[in-house]
């Protein structure tokens, strides 16, 4: 049996991937995988205190998680073709209209 | 009494007139303009002849009530009229003067482009004096009163674009809101204490109250203060400075508004509250006092003067001083009796130097006319008639009103009567100093020049001519008028039986048990209608017969010396002005009363509001925190607004920061 810690850090380096990632990236779409990562992070952590712990409301919430999720890419992604429509670029500091 | 009168028809007449003139006016050709106005004036004129006809089967006094105004607990004010013998005098004399000068203005101001605004504001005028002299209450007078005073201001600054008049119709109402405060304050006491401002009920809680003969109470103080309004308004001592200077307003407007009606609202106002006065014998005095200063002063300043419509401005004011001597020595129907033949003689004084100007095209220095006489015959004769009315000649209206103040102020004081007798021998002389400086010798003018001082830009003037009928017939009007408005009231020493005075008895009467008192006869308890205002005197007919004489003698002797100087001797005046020297200037420059005013008034006025409250308070308090509290916003803001930087992803890294703040505490507070 794998001990709760070691899902736990691979959990936290999953958000912390994730965070880096949506920080440091100027790529629309690579910013989006990283949130995709950051929920994927917490996932697994509702899932590994769920099966410690015996209790399945951590599992169902990853299930709203999965939701949520699809239905934020399915909105983000059309967001991104849009954007990309108008501005040829999926570079978010060139998508600066409502800067001062 | 039920029947109803309609009253509230009269001065809405020409409210509406003002208002059709006013909004349509401009579409208008002068023809409907001027068939407008002479409807609806006329019409209201026609309302108060209907009134008058019905006036013996009224019980008076006549109240009616329109609306409810205010009600405020126990005070209440209603749009109401009320008709007394005092109220059908001045109605008569305001409708009708008011609507033989409409006529006369029609074709005065025939050639002037504001030809509709002008009797828009003539009627707007009559609406409020008729407002003022019907009113049943104060407050309804005070609306009247103010309308006036903007009515006059409109109409002396009619021609705006000319700097002098803007800023005397400007001069005329702020020395008007002087005395509209000393109204006003006495309003707010009457309130207090008495708890209404409608006649009937006021004067009755008044007349329960006794004289305040040992010191000045709580009437004293408001009779002063009516009287600081009253002299606003008719221009006495200290506020009479607007008068002159409103004679920069178009000639039927001075003597319609600055002559025969607008001035004389102090005398009424002061008439009606006659009650408060009775039992202020102290005010009383001072109304007096003012009223003899004024009298004289003016008098003195209206000889000097050289522009014909000067001269009769200060006339007005001189004969309004007159008025309130007459208030002042409690003979209120002899006050009313002058007001009347004044609105008559006065108004056709200045309607007939209108026709002057007119004739000479636009000159108004009476040193550029003369002998006119030949040239302008009517106007000459009716010129002639007020000039003789208003030097006090018998038989002529302004004899008898005169001659009755004369010897009232005589039973008060010999003062009053002494400097009276003496203004009136000035009146005499200045008036007669008009009459031969405009109509005898020889012309001094230049007939050909049509420069328009007043109305008559573009008239092309062919030398002197008569006005047009329009002007004549109501100056004709007037004049048989100046010559029988004083045969009402011929008194007893002269085989007459004073009706006038009579008919205004029982007004003045009701509320007046005590004043007169003092010097009644014993037989004081017959019915009013028997009895004169007051006291009939005692002295006898022989003694008033007397000083009949003198006053007549005062008029005869200006006209003597009038004649000598400005018919005879034309180089004399010049002489003994020269040897006068300083006084002599200082009369001419109305004895920089102006000046005087300004160095003690506006020139604080306009420092300290320049210096003081412009540039200090709000250039240097005001402005200085607005403007300092805005930067200070702005330097916060500068420094603040640096973290909303509009990018993602520092927005992103400020998230994670906090977060990884909190995950840090969490994880120190569980370690613990």
């Amino acid at each position: 049996m794998v001990p709760l810690s070691y899902y736990l850090v691979l959990s936290g380096i999953l958000f912390a991937c994730g965070v880096t990632g949506f920080i440091i990236k100027r790529n629309i779409i690579t910013i989006f995988m990283s949130i995709e990562l950051m929920l994927n992070g917490v996932n697994l952590s509702f899932v590994a205190f769920a099966a410690n712990w015996k209790a399945l409301s951590g599992q169902v919430f990853v299930f709203f998680v999965m939701v949520v999720a699809a239905a934020e890419a399915a909105v983000g992604l059309a967001i991104i073709i849009a954007v990309y429509r108008n501005r040829e670029t999926l570079n978010v500091d060139r998508v600066n209209l409502l800067k001062l | 009494m039920t029947s109803n009168l309609h009253l509230w028809l009269i001065p809405i007449l020409p409210l509406i007139g003002a208002a059709i003139n006013g909004f349509l006016g401009k579409r208008f050709s002068r023809q409907v303009v001027s068939t407008v106005a002479l409807t609806f004036s006329g019409a209201a004129f026609a309302m108060a002849l209907y009134v008058a006809s019905q006036f013996s089967s009224l019980s008076l006094p006549h109240v009616e009530t329109v609306a409810a105004w205010i009600r405020a607990g126990q005070f209440q004010v209603d749009f109401g009229f009320y008709l007394d013998q005092l109220s059908l005098v001045m109605l008569l004399v305001v409708t009708g003067v008011g609507f033989l000068i409409h006529i006369y203005s029609v074709g005065y101001m025939w050639e002037d482009d504001g030809f509709y605004r002008f009797f828009a504001y003539l009627n707007l005028f009559m609406f409020f004096m008729l407002t003022l002299v019907l009113a049943n209450n104060y407050l309804l007078m005070f609306i009247g009163w103010e309308g006036v005073g903007l009515a006059s201001y409109l109409l002396i600054g009619f021609w705006f674009v000319k700097d002098s008049a803007a800023s005397a119709g400007k001069k005329a109402f702020i020395t008007n809101r002087v005395g509209d405060f000393g109204f006003l304050i006495a309003l707010f006491l009457l309130i207090q204490h008495f708890g209404t401002l409608t006649f009937a009920d006021l004067f009755q809680k008044v007349s329960a109250l006794s004289p305040e003969t040992t010191g000045a109470g709580l009437l004293t103080a408001i009779g002063l203060l009516l009287m600081v309004g009253a002299a606003g308004k008719s221009a006495q001592i200290p506020l009479y400075v607007w008068l002159p200077d409103a004679m920069e307003g178009p000639t039927p407007v001075s003597a319609l508004i600055h002559a025969a009606t607008m001035v004389t609202a102090g005398v009424y106002m002061v008439a009606r509250s006659h009650a408060i006065f009775e039992r202020a014998p102290q005010a009383l005095t001072v109304v007096a006092i003012i009223g003899t200063l004024t009298a004289l002063f003016a008098a003195t300043i209206g000889i000097t003067q050289t522009d014909i419509k000067k001269v009769l401005a200060y006339s007005t004011v001189s004969q309004l001083g007159y008025m309130f001597i007459a208030l002042g020595v409690a003979a209120f129907s002899a006050g009313i009796f002058h007001l009347m033949t004044h609105a008559f003689f006065k108004g056709l004084l200045f309607l007939a130097a209108g026709s002057v100007i007119h004739a000479v095209g636009g000159e108004q220095d009476m040193r550029k006319m003369g002998g006119l006489r030949t040239k302008i015959p009517v106007t000459f004769w009716t010129m002639t008639i007020a000039t003789f009315a208003i030097a006090g000649i018998p038989p002529l209206a302004g004899f008898f009103s005169k001659d009755e103040i004369l010897w009232r102020a005589y039973q008060a004081s010999w003062i009053y009567w002494f400097i009276g007798v003496f203004t009136a021998f000035l009146t005499s002389f200045y008036m007669f100093r008009l009459w031969f400086m405009t109509f005898f010798g020889a012309y001094r003018g230049d007939a050909e020049s049509s420069h328009g001082h007043d109305a008559h830009g573009g008239h092309g003037h062919g030398g002197i001519h008569e006005s047009p009928k329009i002007m004549l017939v109501p100056l004709v009007i007037l004049a048989i008028l100046s010559i029988v408005g004083g045969w009402v009231g011929v008194p007893g020493s002269l085989g007459g039986s004073n009706r006038f005075d009579k008919f205004l008895g029982p007004v003045f009467r009701s509320t007046s048990p005590s004043l007169n008192a003092n010097h009644a006869a014993p037989g004081e308890t017959a019915p009013p209608e028997n009895e004169t205002e007051g006291t009939e005197p005692q002295t006898g007919h022989s003694t008033e017969l007397i000083f009949t004489g003198i006053s007549v003698l005062a008029g005869l002797l200006g006209l003597a010396l009038a004649y000598l100087f400005y018919y005879q001797r034309p180089e004399l005046p010049q002489r003994i002005a020269t040897s006068l020297g300083g006084f002599y200037e200082a009369v001419k420059n109305k004895y920089y009363v102006d000046e005087i005013y300004a160095a003690i008034f506006i020139k604080p006025l306009i420092d300290g509001s320049s210096k003081v409250l412009w540039k200090g308070i709000d250039q240097g308090l005001i402005d200085t925190s607005v403007n300092d509290a805005a930067d200070g916003a702005r330097d916060v803001s500068d420094a603040v607004r640096r973290m909303q930087s509009g990018n993602i992803r520092s927005y992103a890294s400020w998230i994670a920061l906090g977060a990884a703040c909190v995950l840090a505490y969490m994880v120190w507070m569980g370690t613990r």
